[in-house]
């Protein structure tokens, strides 16, 4: 019983940074600018997000902080990306090395010390249900949140006119501008949002889910939200099922590891990682629906006519 | 939207009826060509009026520079009497300027109504009365719930239409709007026009089509290379006064003989059904095609009929899987799933529709796309290449196909649409191919070229190849090919003979008339 509250639980702390950076890269990628520098703003995040902690000891301030400086960069990232017109995959890289160095830098002095963890929020009567109530409704309040904005940007995506328009944007940036609507304009507040989403995902890995911060302990996960992205074909639910499959296989790894089998830990680690691609990849074979999914425009430069 | 309404009703004011909208003195040059040199250009209120000239004259580009898509670098533009500088659409837009593409900006994954609530403030709920009020009052039925994909492209063109008169603008800019539909929906599309006319709408008709002018327009501007040339009532010229305006010497006169195919199918389709990758590709049904040597075929039909996946399995761009390769038979033997570069050495050439990108390399020197396809012929030694020969091949090239270019060193993206299609149909006839399929070959090439390329292609026929047209313009395939088949909805018709071909029956053909006969031609032998 005991195994089964400690799995739910584990699921949800690891799946939420995932599911919120996901997110703000499914925005950036539907508007049609693929950002590849997630890890460096989940770094800066976890960074900043932990020095407001230790300094100030306000979680909400950490959060904020964390997305604020993200959007920073996401803001550097877009002005070379979409006045510069550069290459989005080389910007991409650039710039993501510049955050995880950024991070390592800034946090140094901060380098292996901990938080107190931020305190939960459990819902009422819900979280006193046995074995699933502890597991899933005893959580800090970003991991409640994180499954509404999954459903908000569907709604978003789905019916709304921004959405709409993120979309076209996407899908063509000429016919959009044919049409009157400000291409770079849309192109910009969409990464920065998702800057802003990664650098509150990272934050989040630091002060609620490690409650510590080391140097590279994003550990390969902003390469996973764009991993998530894609194979999850541009879709919200898609995404958000690899976030939590993620979050599953991380404590299968775990789990194993205290069953004391005899298999090298780096092999073990490497679970979540597998698992999710291949799992998500057996989702998205259909070729068709990533024809159907895919911003038609994602990753090309795309310049106005003068 | 209050101004709008307010200036719809200043126009029925006859002290108002002076010039909509005046250009004077208007260049815009690119880095390697003047696009509009000097150009002048007044508009009334309810006046059809035509922009005539071939690809390449200039019209497109003075478009956009009134749509507010490009900035002219010197001259006048006034808008109701004062001078503007049109910074972008949605200024455009706001002035009272429409404009419907040639190449839709319809997004293929939204609705209709989704579509058009992009361009304005309302959403798509409370827009789809307007749009269906709009279009009954227009004669422009369409479903604002359909997803655009599923559509015809007539009926995207309707939609595009009623986005633009939802802003009820006071001018509508139409590229070559007839250029995507049936012969049978340009009547009605006319009809609207006369109609949005009869308000007070200003509509600038932008066209190479001679009849269309002249059965549409008030007045008619004619441009060539880069300037205005004319301005007439297309009313009182003939098809012929028109050519000569527009291309400046008369029209060459193609001349051909009797066909006289072989026997044996060069290469053949036999029952073959394909369901495309693409989501929105055209699904292939039962498609039965024998192509003979020394024969021209042409394949008709309004576009996104299932003409791109059909180049595409004939090329060898699609592969069939194994188990149906005796859907395509070459020379006898089943090669459905032998790819393209065996194909070609079984003596098959190709002419693609997109000339950059997929008939030639854009960054490549013309020498090198030479070697893309005529590596074959002896380019190739020991695994080294002859430059010598593939220049001199280039340079014969150039020479006979009279492209205008800056030599065989020029990039391939350096030349125009026209003269790049030159010679990339002159490298494919050169490889003195058994089978030639040419998809669009004359598509964006001036009145000019395109005889000369219609010429050169009936004389591979003569000289024994089986050639095989796709194309939208029905005249082209009425004057070329000996026999027509027309494709709708991936399903291909009867062939009609070229005694028989006309504009009316092969037009019935293309909006799926041969389903019908077929149908109950069956019932009959049933």
């Amino acid at each position: 019983m005991q195994t089964i509250t400690f799995v739910l639980a584990g699921t949800m702390l690891a799946a939420t940074p995932l599911l919120i950076a996901a997110l703000g890269e499914l925005i950036a990628e539907k508007s049609g600018i693929l950002n590849l520098s997630v890890e460096g703003m989940m770094a800066l995040g976890a960074a900043i997000g932990f020095i407001v902690v230790m300094e100030t000891g306000s979680y909400w301030l950490a959060f904020l902080a964390g997305g604020l400086v993200s959007t920073l960069l996401a803001a550097l990232f877009g002005a070379v990306v979409l006045l510069a017109l550069g290459n989005q995959v080389a910007t991409g890289l650039a710039v993501g090395i510049l955050g995880v160095g950024l991070a390592a830098l800034i946090g140094k002095p901060y380098e292996s010390k901990t938080v107190p963890p931020m305190p939960r929020m459990p819902i009422p009567f819900l979280s006193d249900i046995p074995v699933i109530g502890p597991g899933l409704f005893n959580h800090v309040v970003l991991v409640y949140l994180a499954p509404l904005a999954a459903l908000g940007l569907w709604w978003l995506f789905r019916y709304s006119k921004l959405g709409l328009i993120i979309r076209a944007v996407g899908e063509s940036p000429e016919a959009s501008h044919a049409i009157g609507h400000n291409v770079m304009l849309v192109r910009l507040l969409a990464v920065l949002a998702g800057g802003f989403l990664a650098g509150v995902a990272g934050a989040f890995i630091s002060v609620a889910s490690t409650t510590l911060w080391s140097d590279g302990m994003i550990a390969g996960r902003g390469w996973i939200v764009v991993a998530l992205v894609v194979f999850g074909t541009w879709r919200v639910g898609r995404v958000m099922i690899g976030a939590y499959l993620f979050g599953i296989a991380s404590i299968a790894e775990l789990l194993v590891q205290s069953t004391g089998i005899g298999v090298p830990s780096q092999l073990l680690t490497s679970i979540p990682y597998v698992a999710t691609i291949v799992a998500i990849a057996l989702l998205s074979m259909d070729g068709r629906r990533i024809r159907l999914n895919a911003p038609v425009s994602l990753g090309r430069v795309y310049r106005e006519a003068q | 939207m209050k101004a709008d309404v307010a200036t719809r009703e200043r126009i029925k004011a006859p002290e108002l009826r002076e010039p909509l909208l005046e250009l004077a003195g208007v260049t815009k040059s690119f880095p390697t060509v003047v696009a509009n040199a000097d150009v002048s250009l007044t508009v009334h209120p309810g006046e059809i009026h035509a922009i005539l000239g071939e690809n390449g004259a200039g019209k497109s580009t003075l478009m956009k520079m009134i749509y507010g898509v490009l900035t002219p670098d010197a001259g006048k533009i006034r808008w109701r009497g004062e001078d503007v500088s049109i910074r972008n659409p949605a200024h455009a837009r706001s002035l009272g300027i429409g404009m419907v593409f040639q190449h839709f900006s319809l997004l293929e994954t939204l609705t209709v109504g989704e579509n058009i609530s992009l361009a304005t403030r309302d959403t798509a709920a409370r827009l789809a009365p307007r749009i269906v009020e709009i279009g009954e009052r227009f004669g422009l039925p369409v479903d604002p719930r359909s997803l655009v994909h599923s559509l015809s492209v007539g009926q995207r063109q309707r939609a595009e239409i009623i986005r633009c008169l939802l802003q009820e603008p006071a001018l509508i800019i139409m590229d070559e709007p007839t250029s995507v539909l049936p012969p049978n929906g340009i009547p009605p599309l006319f009809a609207t026009l006369r109609k949005l006319a009869a308000e007070g709408c200003a509509i600038l008709f932008i066209s190479h089509k001679l009849e269309e002018i002249r059965a549409l327009c008030h007045t008619a501007t004619v441009m060539r290379a880069g300037r205005v040339v004319a301005k007439v009532d297309p009313s009182n010229e003939s098809n012929e006064t028109l050519a000569r305006l527009m291309i400046g010497h008369d029209l060459p006169r193609s001349h051909r003989t009797a066909p006289h195919p072989g026997d044996r199918p060069a290469m053949e389709l036999r029952n073959l059904n394909h369901q495309p990758e693409d989501p929105f590709g055209t699904r292939l049904k039962e498609i039965d095609l024998p192509l003979y040597p020394g024969e021209i075929v042409g394949i008709a039909g309004v576009s996104g009929n299932g003409q791109r996946e059909l180049a595409a399995i004939l090329s060898g761009e699609t592969v069939l899987p194994a188990l149906e390769r005796a859907a395509l038979v070459i020379d006898g033997n089943p090669c459905g799933d032998v790819d393209a570069g065996a194909r070609r050495k079984l003596g098959l050439a190709f002419v693609p529709e997109e000339r950059n990108g997929r008939g030639a390399v854009p960054e490549m020197s013309l020498t090198k796309n030479v070697l893309l396809t005529a590596h074959r012929l002896g380019m190739v030694r020991r695994g080294m290449i002859a430059f010598d020969s593939a220049r001199a091949f280039a340079e014969k090239c150039i020479k006979e196909m009279d492209v205008r270019c800056g030599g065989s060193d020029a990039e391939a993206q350096s030349l125009s649409g026209g003269n790049l299609q030159k010679f990339i149909i002159g490298r494919e006839i050169r490889l003195k191919p058994k089978i030639m399929i040419a998809s669009q070959p004359t598509w964006g090439v001036d009145v000019g070229a395109a005889a000369s390329i219609r010429q050169q292609l009936i004389d591979l026929r003569d000289q024994g190849t089986a050639i095989l047209v796709i194309s939208d313009e029905l005249e082209e395939l009425l004057e070329m090919a000996d026999r027509v088949h027309v494709l709708f909805r991936g399903r291909l018709s009867p062939p009609i003979a070229r005694s028989e071909a006309s504009t009316g029956l092969v037009g019935s053909y293309m909006t799926g008339d041969f389903l019908s006969a077929e149908s109950s031609r069956k019932a009959v032998l049933a």
